[in-house]
């Protein structure tokens, strides 16, 4: 016994250089920085005053018309509740579905717009003639407002569900095809020359330089056209919805029920930024490469 | 016109550039611009051509003709007998037997070094994927980056960079390697090290090496021959021959005959570029 405790101290006493940990060592050492930094603190502090001046609004001073407006008590209390006052809370089925119903479309539509975008955009950035096939039409379609496609789209699709998976599909897909296309003009000419040089055949230079290259604004693209998916899925679900947040917030507030409204926004914040959060995962698994190139730089 | 087999055997007979009376007269907006006049150049197997002249003068001109990615006017450029591009066929076809490295760099940042390094061989199907990889690595150890194959570009130093573009280069036995000002951006003593790098390589393939400088030690240093250009249209001033000895390493910087090599070509290079900066004056004015 007394050697093994021989060897432990004599280790202990050796100046062997720390090694990268990985896995949940590399996940404790970071977050013992980020307890060091000032960041988590000056997070919470703001996430603090907020509420505070949400409170202050609703329920401290209930300011004329603020006083109609659910405030952070009422709001968790009845949030929380096994029986909420106003009919939705943590445990109420209801509420689940209205979330999952929303998240699914989403889904849909995200996907549908990434595969078609995606495609579309690689091909006008890098084809000077698909470009001018298709660049006029898109460029009129796009700044068309979602809002304004409503009556289109349920004169086109029957149901709800379709119009709704519809427009948020459309805004989305113009997000992410406008950002691909920009990400392969963005392609420094050289490595096109490089590859060129270095014997590649049209393909090769499509699968090793096109898609690569324009990935980091490929992801950009994703994250600004989740968060437009969102913003058109709620814009549609309140005006053709039979579930939904967006047809949460508006019924309750046709019915007068003000707390399940502010519990529907808040829902959506978070599950947007939950999503926004996936792509953002995802892109940096993707592009290991760009991540080191930023953190050489200290970014 | 690609090489089929790696043959290091035969490297030193391949490799003659001839550029017989090119003219390039861009053409933007209408306004018809001279780049190159009725130039015309001898380039040996396996000779370090140094080409220096005043910025914009046209010396990149002659290698985007080279490499296929810009056409000519007139005249012809021949590398081993075989006609790259003439009156029939102003664009070069693009291909691994002239590589280029360029002023920026143009490692592929989504592409680990040894990555890099084999893509040239695996797009062109001259080795299984496992043996490209496998030889990758083996040329980035031989050139001193062992320890960094499977980092990314932008985890490595500038000069690391370098190397292993031409590694990248070179792996793929190409006749000529074009260089654009490879190591303009760095400090003197990066420089320093890359010189004595690629004069190590070069001694190990003896490709042709056709490279554009500004630094006329540099030009010295690295060259064979060495040809001063004139300011647009570009045309050759004069073509100094370096009878340095080779191996050549930093000792030969303080010998006499690099010393007046170097005013020579200093002699020559500032006249042009004094008529290049009066030209730029009038242009303005």
């Amino acid at each position: 016994m007394s050697a093994i405790a021989h060897d432990v101290h004599a280790g202990g006493h050796s100046p062997a250089p720390r090694r990268q940990p990985t896995g949940f060592g590399m996940l404790l050492y970071r977050m013992k920085k980020g307890l060091g930094s000032s960041t988590p603190y000056l997070m919470m502090l703001g996430v603090a005053f907020w509420i505070f001046a949400y409170w202050l609004l609703c329920e401290g001073l209930s300011l004329p018309r603020f006083e109609k407006i659910p405030g952070p008590v009422t709001l968790l209390s009845d949030w929380l509740s096994a029986t909420p006052q106003q009919g939705t809370s943590i445990y109420t089925p209801d509420y689940y579905q209205h979330i999952w119903v929303s998240c699914r479309r989403i889904v849909i539509a995200f996907l549908l717009a990434t595969a078609l975008g995606v495609p579309l955009g690689l091909l006008m950035g890098w084809s000077r003639k698909v470009k001018d096939f298709t660049f006029p039409l898109f460029e009129t379609l796009r700044p068309i407002p979602i809002m304004a496609w409503v009556p289109l789209a349920i004169l086109m699709f029957a149901g709800y569900e379709t119009p709704v998976i519809f427009l948020a599909t459309l805004a989305s897909f113009f997000a992410t095809t406008l950002n691909t296309m920009l990400g392969v003009q963005s392609i420094d000419e050289s490595y096109f020359r490089a590859a060129g040089c270095l014997g590649s055949r049209k393909r090769d230079v499509f699968w090793n330089v096109v898609v690569p290259g324009a990935m980091p604004y490929i992801f950009t693209g994703l994250q600004i056209s989740i968060g437009v998916a969102w913003f058109s899925l709620v814009a549609a679900e309140m005006v053709s919805g039979d579930y939904g947040l967006g047809y949460l917030i508006l019924s309750s507030y046709v019915n007068s029920v003000t707390v399940p409204m502010v519990i529907g926004m808040l829902t959506l914040g978070f599950v947007g930024w939950f999503s926004s959060a996936i792509v953002r995962f995802v892109g940096n698994r993707l592009m290991q490469w760009h991540v080191k190139a930023l953190a050489m730089q200290g970014r | 016109m690609r090489p089929d087999v790696f043959s290091p055997g035969a490297v030193a007979a391949k490799g003659a550039i001839s550029i017989r009376n090119v003219t390039k007269i861009y053409d933007p907006d209408g306004a018809q611009v001279m780049a190159v006049d009725n130039c015309s150049m001898d380039i040996a197997p396996g000779e370090v051509c140094m080409i220096v002249g005043p910025s914009g003068c046209g010396k990149t001109t002659l290698l985007n003709a080279i490499a296929g990615f810009h056409s000519i006017t007139e005249g012809e450029i021949i590398l081993d007998g075989v006609q790259l591009c003439g009156p029939r066929q102003p664009l070069a076809t693009q291909s691994a037997d002239r590589i280029v490295v360029f002023q920026n760099g143009a490692l592929f940042p989504w592409k680990t070094l040894a990555e890099n390094v084999a893509y040239g061989p695996m797009v062109q199907r001259r080795w299984p994927k496992a043996e490209c990889m496998e030889r990758a690595r083996t040329a980035l150890k031989e050139a001193g980056l062992g320890a960094v194959v499977d980092k990314y570009p932008g985890e490595v130093s500038s000069g690391m960079a370098r190397r292993a573009e031409i590694v990248r280069a070179l792996i793929n036995d190409p006749k000529v390697l074009l260089l654009d000002e490879p190591y303009r951006a760095m400090d003197a003593l990066t420089k320093q090290i890359m010189h004595e790098a690629l004069l190590e390589m070069y001694d190990r393939t003896k490709v042709t090496i056709y490279f554009i400088t500004h630094d006329l030690e540099e030009a010295i240093f690295l060259g064979d021959k060495v040809y001063v250009m004139t300011t647009r249209p570009c045309r050759v001033k004069k073509v100094i021959d370096v009878n340095l000895p080779r191996p050549r390493d930093y000792t030969t910087l303080t010998t006499e005959a690099f010393r007046l090599l170097v005013k020579e070509a200093d002699e020559a290079v500032h006249e042009e570029a004094l008529k290049a900066f009066k030209a730029g004056e009038r242009e303005m004015a």
